[in-house]
C-alpha cells in the first residue's frame, strides 16, 4: 500500500510549514472538501523573493506531501522563478508520485497560480471559476482549458493519464468520450461535434458527485458575482441531500436583507438552473 | 512491531488449527480425489468431510454445497446460471451497495447483454426499503441478488423476508452471505434463498477456496464445464487442501459463533463507543441494531480517509478505508455515496472489522493512539467544523 517514496513518506508524516501566514502577501485556494482533496496556500514576498510560505491541506498522503514539497520549493526562490514551478517540479521533488497521485502535485500548481493572481490582487484567494472553457468533467467540474494544459505540459497519452493528472474521468465516466476527443485534438487529429441536448433540469439522472459540483459551479458563476460586486460573498459549506449549506461572508453577513438574498438569488438560481428541490439554508 | 489487525472483512488470518489440518495434505497426502486408487480416495474422503462441514454450519445438506474458487466465482455462478435457465427472462434485482462480484458483474450483464438491472436503494442508514423491493419484482426476473450482511458497514439484511417475497413471486433468490457466514447464525432449512455465496478467506480458511450452496431441485446451470468434479456442476480438479481447509474453517466457526458475537461484539462496541466520544465531529455508518458484531465504519469529519489509514499503519493498525483515494477510484465508497453520507464524512471514513483473534489490550491500545491522530491531520486541514460555522 505504500507505493509512496521515501521522501513522498517524509514530507507526509513530518509536513514542513504546516499553518497561516497571518499576513501573507498571496493566498491560493483550490480543491473543496467534497472532491476529497484541498489547499490553501499563503505566501509573503519581500524585495521579489519568496521569504515565507505555509499550507493548510485537507487530502491523502500524496497531498500533503505535495504541500509541504511545494512550500519548501518556494521559500527562497525569487518570484519570476517561482512563477515558472509546475507540478513536475513538485513530483520531481518527491521523488516522483504514483501516476494516479499525480493530480496531488497539479492542485500545488494551482495553488500557486492562485496565490501570485492574488498577490497581485487580480483574484480573491479562493480560485474562481470564471472560465470562458467548456465544462469537461461535471463530477470534478474541470473545463477543457486545464485538462488540455494538463496534456502538453506532461505529455499525456491516454485517458487514465487525464484522471491521474486532472481527476476528470474519476468518477461517473461519462466525460471520457470528451477526454478521448480532447486527446484527439491535442495530438492535432480531427474530430467531429456531435451536438448535445440539455435536459429541462440537468441535475436529473446525475450522480450526487455531478450534481455538487453543479451547485459549486452555479454558486460560483452566477450568485458570488453580484454579491462581490456589493462588497460581500457566499460561501458553500455543505451538501446533504435536498438540503444546500450556505454562509454568508462579508457585507453579507449580519446583512439585514440576507434573508431576502437567500431567496430571491441563492435559491432561485440554484432551483432553475439545477434541481427544483434544492433547499437552501444559511449557518 | 506488532500489527493490530483490524481489516477481518478483507481476510482473515488462516486459524492455526487449520493451517494444521491441512499440511499433510501438501506433503504426502497429495492424490487426486477423481483417481480409482486408495491413495487418491483417501482424499476423497476428507473432502466428503468438508462437504458435511459446510453443510453443518449452514444447516442445508452436502449434496447442496458446490466447492468453488472463491466468493466472486460463486456469486458469478449463481447469477449466470438463474439467466441461463430462464433465457426469456431479462430483469435483475440487485441493489446498489453489493460487494463488486455482483454489482460488476450486473453492470456488465446490463451493458455488454442487455439485460435490465433495478438497484435498490438505501436509506442514510444503509437500509432497504421492502416497498421498493416489492415493486420492483416482475414476470421477466431471472433473480433476485441480495447480500445477507454488507462489507463495509456490516448492515444485515432482512434475507429471510426477502427471500420469502422472491419466492412467493416465484423468482430465484440468490444471497452473498461472504461476509455473514461464520460470524452470525445463518439456517437455510428456515431462510429460503435458492443459492447462497460464501468464501473461505473470510472466516479464518486461506484464500483461493470458495462454496455455493445451491438449494435441491434449483435449477442449475454450471458455468465450468469438462470434467464431473462437483457431480458435473463445477468441473476442474479440486483445490483438496482449499476444500478441507474450509470444512475446517466452518468446524470451528460453529464452535466459535457464541464467542464471535459476544466477546466479539463487546470489544467491537468498545472500540466503537470510545472512538465517537474520543473524537468530535465522528459518526457512525450503518445501521446500529442489525449490524455484523465484527464491524464498525465510522467517519471522521474534515479528514480524508487515506491519510488516517497510513497514520494508524505507522503505529501498526490495520484497517480499511472507504475513502476513494485508496482504490484508484476517485469517488468515496459507492456504499457511503448511496446512504448520502455527506461529503464532509464521506472522505474520511475507516472500516474496522474484528475477529475472534483480537484483544482487550489491541482495542485500549486504538483508543489511545488513534484520536490524537485525527487530531494532528485536522490542524493540517484547511477546513474545521468551527471554520465551516457548523458548530457540531
Ligand atoms: S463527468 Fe467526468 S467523471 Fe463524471
Amino acid at each position: 500500500m505504500w507505493e509512496y517514496t521515501d521522501k513522498v513518506k517524509d514530507h507526509f508524516l513530518n509536513p514542513r510549514n504546516v499553518g497561516i501566514l497571518e499576513d501573507a502577501d498571496g493566498v491560493g485556494e483550490v480543491g473543496s472538501l467534497a472532491c476529497g482533496d484541498a489547499l490553501t496556500l499563503y505566501i509573503k514576498v519581500h524585495d521579489n523573493i519568496i521569504t515565507d510560505a505555509k499550507f493548510q491541506t485537507f487530502g491523502c498522503a500524496s497531498a500533503i506531501a505535495s504541500s509541504s514539497a511545494l512550500t519548501e520549493l518556494l521559500i527562497g526562490k525569487p518570484v519570476e522563478e517561482a512563477e515558472k514551478l509546475t507540478n513536475k517540479d513538485i513530483a520531481e521533488y518527491l521523488g516522483g508520485l504514483p501516476r494516479e497521485k499525480m493530480h496531488c502535485s497539479v492542485m500545488g500548481q494551482e495553488a500557486l497560480e492562485q496565490a501570485f493572481k492574488n498577490m497581485r490582487g487580480e483574484a480573491p484567494p479562493q480560485a474562481e471559476h470564471s472560465h470562458e472553457g467548456e465544462l469537461i468533467c461535471e463530477c470534478f467540474g474541470i473545463f477543457d482549458e486545464e485538462i488540455l494544459r494538463a496534456i502538453k505540459e506532461n505529455n499525456l497519452q491516454t485517458v487514465e493519464d487525464i484522471t491521474n493528472f486532472t481527476k476528470a474521468g474519476g468518477g461517473c465516466g461519462k466525460c471520457i468520450e470528451d477526454l478521448e476527443k480532447l486527446l484527439a485534438q491535442a495530438k492535432g487529429e480531427s474530430v467531429c461535434e456531435t451536438p448535445s441536448s440539455e435536459p429541462a433540469f440537468p441535475a436529473q439522472g446525475m450522480t450526487n458527485i455531478q450534481r455538487m459540483h453543479l451547485i459549486e459551479s452555479v454558486i460560483d458563476n452566477d450568485v458570488r458575482p453580484p454579491l462581490q460586486a456589493d462588497g460581500g460573498d457566499i460561501k458553500l459549506v455543505d451538501i446533504d441531500g435536498n438540503e444546500v449549506v450556505v454562509q454568508f461572508l462579508g457585507m453579507c453577513s449580519g446583512c439585514p436583507s440576507s434573508q431576502a438574498t437567500l431567496h430571491n438569488l441563492v435559491a432561485t438560481k440554484l432551483n432553475e438552473k439545477v434541481d427544483p428541490d434544492l433547499i437552501v439554508r444559511e449557518v | 512491531m506488532k500489527t493490530i489487525y483490524l481489516d477481518n472483512n478483507a481476510t482473515t488470518q488462516v486459524d492455526p488449527a487449520v493451517f494444521d489440518a491441512i499440511k499433510p495434505y501438501f506433503t504426502e497426502l497429495y492424490g487426486n480425489p477423481s483417481s480409482m486408487h486408495r491413495f487418491g480416495g483417501q482424499v476423497g474422503v476428507e473432502i466428503k468431510k468438508a462437504r458435511a462441514a459446510v453443510a453443518s454450519l449452514l444447516n442445508c445438506l452436502p449434496e447442496e454445497i458446490l466447492f468453488t474458487s472463491c466468493g466472486s466465482e460463486s456469486d458469478n455462478t449463481a447469477i449466470r446460471s438463474a439467466l441461463t435457465a430462464f433465457p426469456e427472462k431479462r430483469h435483475i434485482i440487485t441493489t446498489a451497495v453489493e460487494h463488486p462480484a455482483v454489482l460488476s458483474f450486473c453492470k456488465f450483464l446490463e451493458k455488454k447483454d442487455g439485460y435490465e438491472v433495478t438497484y435498490l436503494g438505501t436509506d442514510e442508514h444503509g437500509r432497504l426499503d421492502m416497498e421498493e423491493y416489492k415493486a420492483a419484482i416482475r414476470p421477466d426476473t431471472a433473480i433476485v441478488s441480495i447480500m445477507w450482511a454488507n462489507n463495509e458497514t456490516g448492515n444485515i439484511y432482512p434475507i429471510k423476508e426477502m427471500a420469502q417475497i422472491a419466492k412467493d413471486h416465484d423468482v430465484l433468490f440468490h444471497t452473498d452471505a461472504v461476509q455473514a457466514v461464520g460470524k452470525v447464525p445463518i439456517d437455510l432449512k428456515d431462510v429460503p434463498v435458492d443459492m447462497l455465496a460464501l468464501s473461505g478467506h473470510k472466516l479464518h480458511a486461506p484464500k483461493g477456496v470458495g462454496a455455493l450452496y445451491v438449494r435441491k431441485r434449483t435449477p442449475f446451470r454450471p458455468f465450468l464445464i469438462g470434467g464431473h468434479q462437483e457431480g458435473s456442476r463445477r468441473a476442474g480438479t479440486e483445490n483438496t487442501t482449499g476444500i478441507i481447509a474450509l470444512g475446517t474453517a466452518c468446524e470451528l466457526a460453529q464452535k466459535n459463533m457464541n464467542e464471535e458475537n459476544t466477546r466479539v461484539r463487546a470489544l467491537r462496541d468498545k472500540l466503537e463507543n470510545g472512538l465517537l466520544s474520543a473524537v468530535p465531529n465522528s459518526i457512525l455508518n450503518g445501521d446500529k441494531e442489525n449490524r455484523l458484531p465484527n464491524t464498525a465504519n465510522i467517519s471522521f469529519g474534515y479528514v480524508e480517509g487515506e491519510a488516517i489509514l497510513l497514520m494508524i499503519d505507522q503505529v501498526g493498525i490495520a484497517a480499511s478505508s472507504g475513502s476513494a483515494c485508496t482504490s484508484g477510484s476517485l469517488e468515496p465508497s459507492h456504499v457511503l455515496r448511496a446512504m448520502d453520507v455527506p461529503f464532509t464524512f464521506a472522505h474520511g471514513s475507516i472500516r474496522f472489522s474484528l475477529s475472534r483473534f483480537n484483544t482487550e489490550e489491541e482495542i485500549d491500545f486504538v483508543l489511545e493512539t488513534l484520536p490524537p491522530i485525527i487530531k494532528n491531520l485536522r490542524k493540517l486541514s484547511p477546513f474545521s467544523p468551527e471554520k465551516q460555522g457548523l458548530g457540531l
